[in-house]
Parts: C-alpha cells; sequence; structure tokens
C-alpha cells in the first residue's frame, strides 16, 4: 500500500520491510533526520558503535553469522570514508551488506561542503553496487534494490548514499513487491548437459578432490547439506578454503582439513596429486594456488560459481558450472544418483591409502610445553572446553587466524567469522558484537591477537553498553606475528616495528571499560581460566600470554607449490631454517 | 638501456605477454550517472588497457547507452574483461565484437594541415584519395574531415605528417555487427 511521508520515514519503512532487526550505526549532521525517526519506533534496534569502521565488520559478522543483510547508518563526509575498509572487506569476502550514508544537501553537493565526501566515488570500487538518491521519487525503489542487489547473485556491499534534503522531502512510498531488476539477474541453475558431463568425468575418477569455499555457505544452509550428501556419496576426499570452513564437518571421515598457504600437508598435496578437482564455490585465490604453473599439474578441474569472471581467473579449469552452489549440488546428486549406479565408479582406495600416509605425517603437531603456553595448544583447549555449547567464532587477521582456522574445528555453516579476502586487522570484534547480536543466547568468541584486537578496541564500549557478553581471547605474544614470522623467514630476523612495544594491561583495560579482565600464563592453569572466561556473564578480555616466537606451520612459502610445504620440526627447540628457503622471486610475493 | 625490469607479476603465467591480441568490446549499458566511471574503473582498477573509448546515448526512451571499448590483452585477460563488464550491475550485455568477426569499425578524424605552395597541393591530392572533406580551409591550412577505419586514419596522419601536420582530433571507434541482427 503506497502512503506519503518523508524521505527520512521511507528509510525506516524500507528497512522494517526488509525484515532488518538491527542495524549498526553513528549518527552525524546528514543523517539526523533518519535518527530522528528511529527515535519514534522500536521495530529496528539501533546499535550505537564507536567507529563506523566498527559498524560495517559488526554488519559483516550479523550478516555471515545469521545469512541475512547486514545493515549500517553512517554520516557523510568521515562517517562514510571510515566504512571503506569495511565494505571492502565484504566485497572481497562477498558478504551482503547495506550501508545508509548521509550525504550534503543536493544543492551543495560538489561545493566542498562541511563533511562533503565523493561518497558514491570513494566507494564505487569496494562496493558491488552504489547510489546517489538525487530526488525522493527514485528512493523506495532505490532502498528495495540495494536489498536485492546485496543479496542475490554473489553477494556483497552496497552503498546508498542520500543527501539531507532528500531526506526531508516528501513522497509517495511503496514496499517491496518482488524487485525485478531490468539487467542484473544472476543465473542459479547450471546446465543439464554440463551437470551430466561432470558426473561422468567424476565417476571416472581415480585420486578425485572437492575443493570448497566461502560460496558453500553464502549459498545458504541447504548447499552445506547438499555437499555433506554428495560426499557421502561419492567418497570423495574434501578439503576446503579459511572462508568455507564448517560446510563439511570437520569430524567427518573424509575432511582433510584447511587447504592453502598455512593447510593440511594431506589437504595440499592431495590437491597436488588429484586426478580431478571439484571447485566449488572457492575462487583459486592466490593463498590457495601456491606457484600457479605448479598448481595441481596432473588434473582436471571442475569449477561452480555463480560469478563467471571466477572461472578461469587464476586457474583454467576444464568444466565450468556457472549457478548458485545449492542449485547446482542438488542437480550434481540426483543427477549421480540417476546414472553413477549403473556406471563403472572408480575405487579410491589406494587413494585413500595414499591420504592416509600424509595424514600420518600430523602436519598439524607442534611441540608443546609445561612452563609456558603455545597458542596452538590454548587453542585446542579453547575448542576442547567450547566444542560442546552453542558457539561463534571470530578472529582477527594474522598468525592466531591461521592457529585458529587449524585447530579450532567446525562442524555447521555460518559458525566462523573471519577476514578472509582483504585480511583486515581489526576485524573480529565488531564481528563478534555483530554475532552476537544475531544470536544473543550463543556463546561468541573473538579469537585475537594483542596488536589487532588494539585496532578496534573502542569497540568494547559497545559490547558493554548493549550487555553483548563477547569473550575476545587474545594470543598476547607481543608480536605482529606473521609480519614477525615472515621477517624472520625473509629479512634476517630484523624485527623492523613488529615488536608490540608499549601494550596496555589487558586485565586493567577491561576493568576501565567495564568488562572482566583475565590473565592466564601458566599451561596449568589454562583450563579452569577459560572456563571462568566462558561462565562470566559479560564482556571478558582474556589476555593468553603465549610463547613469543611460535611460527604458525604448515606453510607453503611464497613461489612453492602445494607439495613444497614447510613443516615444524619437532625434535628442534629453535625450529628450522628457513631463511633460505624462498627464493627471490618468492620474496616479491606477499 | 637498462630500464629496471618490471617485476614478474606473481599471479600470471610466464607467458602472459606472448600473445597480446586486441579487441572491440561493444557495452550495452543503462544510461545512468556514474555508469561510465563503473566502466573506465574496472579497466585502471584491474590494469587492462584501454586503446580507445566512445560512448553515447542509443536509445533515449530505453535510458540505453552505448560504450565501444578498444582493448589489448591476451585472449585470458579479455575473457576477464569480459566477464568482469558483465559483473557491473548497470551493464546490459557485452559482445566481443572481434570475436563475431563481422563487424564494422568506423573512425572519424579531424586533421589539421599547414602549409603552402606545393604541400598544399600534395595535401589536396592525398585528401582526395582518402575521401577525407575540407571542412575548414585558411590560405595557409586546412582542417580535413576523415572516416575510415582506424588504420586508415593513421595511415592518412602519417602522409600529413611532412607535409605540415598541426593537430589531430580523433573520436575512437564506433562498431557494429554486419548483417540485419542486433548484437
Amino acid at each position: 500500500m503506497s502512503r506519503e511521508m518523508t524521505g527520512a520515514q521511507m528509510i525506516v519503512e524500507a528497512l522494517k520491510d526488509q525484515g532488518v532487526e538491527v542495524i549498526f550505526g553513528y549518527p552525524g549532521g546528514a543523517v539526523l533526520p533518519i535518527y530522528d525517526e528511529l527515535f519514534h519506533q522500536d521495530v529496528v534496534q539501533h546499535i550505537l558503535v564507536r567507529h563506523e569502521q566498527g559498524a560495517a565488520h559488526a554488519a559483516e559478522g550479523y550478516a555471515r553469522s545469521s545469512g541475512k543483510v547486514g545493515v549500517l547508518l553512517v554520516t557523510s563526509g568521515p562517517g562514510a570514508t571510515n566504512t571503506v575498509t569495511g565494505l571492502t572487506d565484504a566485497l572481497m569476502d562477498s558478504i551482503p551488506v547495506v550501508c545508509i550514508t548521509g550525504q550534503v544537501p543536493t544543492h551543495l553537493i560538489g561545493s566542498d561542503a562541511f563533511q562533503e565526501c565523493d561518497t558514491v566515488g570513494i566507494t564505487r570500487h569496494c562496493t558491488k553496487h552504489n547510489y546517489l538518491v538525487r530526488s525522493i521519487e527514485e528512493l523506495p525503489r532505490v532502498l528495495h534494490e540495494a536489498f536485492y542487489v546485496a543479496m542475490s547473485g554473489r553477494p556483497g556491499p552496497v552503498v546508498i548514499d542520500i543527501p539531507k534534503d532528500v531526506q526531508f522531502a516528501r513522497g509517495t512510498y511503496a514496499p517491496p513487491r518482488g524487485v525485478h531488476h531490468k539487467t542484473y539477474q544472476p543465473k542459479l541453475d547450471a546446465d543439464v548437459e554440463l551437470v551430466r558431463e561432470a558426473v561422468r568425468m567424476m565417476v571416472s575418477a581415480k585420486r578425485p578432490i572437492f575443493y570448497t569455499g566461502g560460496g558453500v555457505i553464502n549459498s545458504g544452509p541447504a548447499a552445506s547439506t547438499l555437499l555433506r550428501e554428495l560426499v557421502g556419496l561419492t567418497d570423495f576426499p574434501v578439503t576446503s578454503t579459511l572462508m568455507g570452513l564448517g560446510a563439511y564437518p570437520a569430524s567427518g571421515k573424509n575432511w582433510l582439513g584447511m587447504l592453502g598457504m598455512h593447510g593440511t600437508f594431506e589437504a595440499n598435496n592431495a590437491m597436488h596429486g588429484c586426478d580431478l578437482m571439484v571447485a566449488v564455490g572457492a575462487r583459486f585465490d592466490d593463498r590457495i594456488t601456491g606457484r600457479l604453473d605448479a598448481f595441481s599439474p596432473g588434473s582436471k578441474k571442475i569449477h561452480i560459481d555463480i560469478d563467471r569472471s571466477s572461472i578461469n581467473k587464476n586457474v583454467k579449469v576444464d568444466l565450468a558450472m556457472v549457478g548458485d552452489c545449492a542449485h547446482v549440488l542438488e542437480s550434481l546428486v540426483r543427477v549421480w544418483r540417476a546414472e553413477a549406479a549403473q556406471a563403472e565408479k572408480q575405487p579410491l582406495d589406494s587413494w585413500w591409502r595414499q591420504i592416509g600416509e600424509w595424514r600420518d605425517r600430523k602436519s598439524l603437531a607442534f611441540r608443546n610445553s609445561d612452563k609456558v603456553i603455545k597458542p596452538q595448544y590454548a587453542v585446542q583447549r579453547l575448542y576442547a572446553l567450547t566444542k560442546d555449547r552453542d558457539v561463534y567464532i571470530t578472529t582477527e587477521v594474522g598468525q592466531h587466524q591461521m592457529w585458529a582456522a587449524q585447530h579450532y574445528h567446525f562442524e555447521e555453516p555460518n559458525r566462523w567469522m573471519t577476514s578472509g579476502g582483504l585480511g583486515t586487522m581489526g576485524y573480529g570484534l565488531p564481528a563478534a558484537i555483530g554475532a552476537q547480536l544475531a544470536h544473543p543466547k550463543s556463546l561468541v568468541i573473538d579469537i585475537a591477537g594483542e596488536a589487532s584486537i588494539l585496532m578496534n578496541m573502542q569497540e568494547m564500549s559497545t559490547a558493554i553498553q548493549y550487555r553483548l557478553p563477547v569473550k575476545i581471547f587474545i594470543l598476547n605474544n607481543e608480536y605482529m606475528g606473521m609480519v614477525r614470522q615472515w621477517q624472520e623467514l625473509l629479512h634476517g630476523g630484523r624485527y623492523s616495528h613488529s615488536y608490540s612495544e608499549a601494550l596496555p594491561d589487558f586485565v586493567k583495560l577491561a576493568e576501565a571499560y567495564g568488562a572482566r579482565g583475565i590473565r592466564c600464563s601458566n599451561p596449568a592453569d589454562l583450563d579452569q581460566a577459560i572456563l571462568d572466561m566462558i561462565d562470566y556473564d559479560g564482556p571478558v578480555l582474556f589476555d593468553c600470554v603465549v610463547e613469543k616466537s611460535e611460527n604458525c606451520f604448515p606453510m607453503i612459502p611464497s613461489g612453492k607449490a602445494h607439495n613444497d610445504m614447510l613443516l615444524a620440526d619437532l625434535s628442534d627447540d629453535a625450529g628450522i631454517e628457513i631463511g633460505s628457503i624462498i627464493d627471490e622471486k618468492g620474496k616479491m610475493l606477499v | 638501456m637498462n630500464a629496471p625490469a618490471s617485476p614478474p607479476s606473481p599471479y600470471s603465467s610466464p607467458s602472459a605477454r606472448s600473445n597480446v591480441e586486441t579487441h572491440t568490446l561493444s557495452v550495452l549499458v543503462d544510461n545512468e550517472p556514474g555508469v561510465l566511471a563503473r566502466v573506465v574503473g574496472l579497466f585502471s582498477g584491474r590494469g587492462y588497457n584501454i586503446e580507445s573509448l566512445t560512448v553515447a546515448e542509443v536509445a533515449h526512451a530505453e535510458h540505453l547507452s552505448r560504450i565501444t571499448v578498444v582493448t589489448s590483452g591476451t585472449p585470458e585477460t579479455i575473457e576477464q574483461i569480459h566477464h568482469q563488464l558483465e559483473r557491473i550491475v548497470p551493464v546490459r550485455q557485452v559482445t566481443d565484437l572481434t570475436l563475431t568477426k563481422r563487424s564494422l569499425e568506423r573512425e572519424l578524424a579531424m586533421v589539421k594541415v599547414r602549409g603552402r605552395g606545393e604541400n598544399r597541393n600534395d595535401a589536396l591530392r592525398l585528401a582526395e584519395a582518402f575521401r577525407a572533406h575540407i571542412v575548414d580551409a585558411t590560405t595557409e591550412s586546412f582542417i580535413f574531415e576523415l572516416t575510415g577505419r582506424p588504420d586508415k586514419i593513421d595511415e592518412f596522419v602519417d602522409l600529413m605528417r611532412p607535409i605540415g601536420l598541426v593537430e589531430v582530433s580523433r573520436t575512437g571507434v564506433a562498431a557494429i555487427s554486419r548483417g540485419p541482427e542486433p548484437i
């Protein structure tokens, strides 16, 4: 039913009509009319962040843990520019986000007005699409279209820039009526003939592997269920990117662990040695492939992706199916059931025997200690003590992120939120806040590093204000650990500016915010300290003091192939000499 | 002579530079603010080449504009450009006219030439041979208007250079497929 109202009212009405329950935001001059409308209602809960970057990551955490669109509302100028990192992060990781920015009145645009910036110009490269709303007539359409674009196809962030005079103007609002976008209509189903051909290739494979990614998670829970079904039918081994963890359960017998730069020995060797790779919602990122010209040299490759431009971008594939993971997996399951029974399926015994040998290398093993907490041990204990709960994990970026991916195991999709593509330090705490708002009764833990956490530490206030009991588990090694590790590998151990000097006392810092602080440095005390953290009804900053010089293994050094991994040397305290392993060409890579 | 070797791109195959082709892409877009910036920004942001670019509205009622872009790269890069363009929300259709093999390409140039005596006569004779029109003349200069394939215009400009070429303004390539069907 169409009604007359102001632009600001339309924005709030559209949020309600789109089913938005929570938005993250920060007020300012150019969004005051919208904030005034928020004041008059209680359907949409507004969460006041402490920095607009926090709003963007919180919206991401909310979106990824719930499968809904994350929404943020910020003012013009600095409000908009502060969201750029979060928007880029959402673009790289395909997270549906709608960001409403205020803008100076239309007659002032281009005059370098106070708090003016070219928001659509600045965000054009870090959004899936963006709009500058120039008149009240187009506002309702743009609001609904933005949600459609953010959510459909390969999801991503959308910015709606709304000048203040448009917020005050009156016009006619119409609720969404099945948006039919005239140009943007992603294809969901793959051609049946391609599915048949894929099944034929899968039936005759002797050394197959599923390589799955974040697209399986983004496609929705049905995709994960279908993936499990297809793995069950085919008995193929399955590995996943960082973004795809949880789509296939870590306890499943076909699970090889994560692949890539810090992936397991068995996953990377299986990728290298396979004769058929089935990539599902994964994009052959450089962290995954390592040296491209030595990437899985002997395999045929099938690629399922909703984004046509992901196909043949980095790696040429033999069969591409453009479509939504759930739709294509459903077709594969159906055709496999109908046709594979009578076909000659190759026995996979010798392939599994080979994988068993790789597994026996136990590439995630590390030398534990009873004097100092090893970071891997800390994550293992955190996992053991929380795995039977309803838990959501976020991370910051660095060594702790990789240890979390290696040693925390996920059984379900949407439980793991991490900045994969952009690698944004400071992602984890606001993302945890977003996840906690989507799941108020669940246990939400940000596995953090002491350097990353300081990048968005201010969001502790948000957690306190809204009584969000997020747990921040800091693996504190007093280094930007991954930077330090690379300086050890590449730059002769000259630790240029990677030491975390002048750290705050995290326990006192927690108390200053009104949260609980816990410090633990003794392995014997760790379990009880973790239990104290879980049991505390409120936010906790856990300062887990860990081994300072631990490196993250296994590792594919830059410029090397999957079968050229570095494994931890368990016999030698000093670790392995790796300074000479990366060649000149590899040093140029990151 | 010792230009610093550019670092090899870590993510492209070593043979990346060996088979560079030039392709003409026709991009039909919704004529909305910023759409050209999206297309151009895609090329600059991802490091693709633009050799020529033309844009104009072609159907006012439908808000339809046609962008013709001439780009170069390996076949893999051209394929990427094609699909990256398709990802832009207001892009309706992308056609690689070079792959269709049946397309016409035309460019318009205005060429200013200055000279007296024998040079002036040479310029006029060559212009006639190239079917260029005189659109402006003074006692010591001509401006020729010339339409044709880009290589024909290159050729004409090269011939004018020793005669007294002053400056050239070119529109860039417009292209269309042959036959009764639309692209």
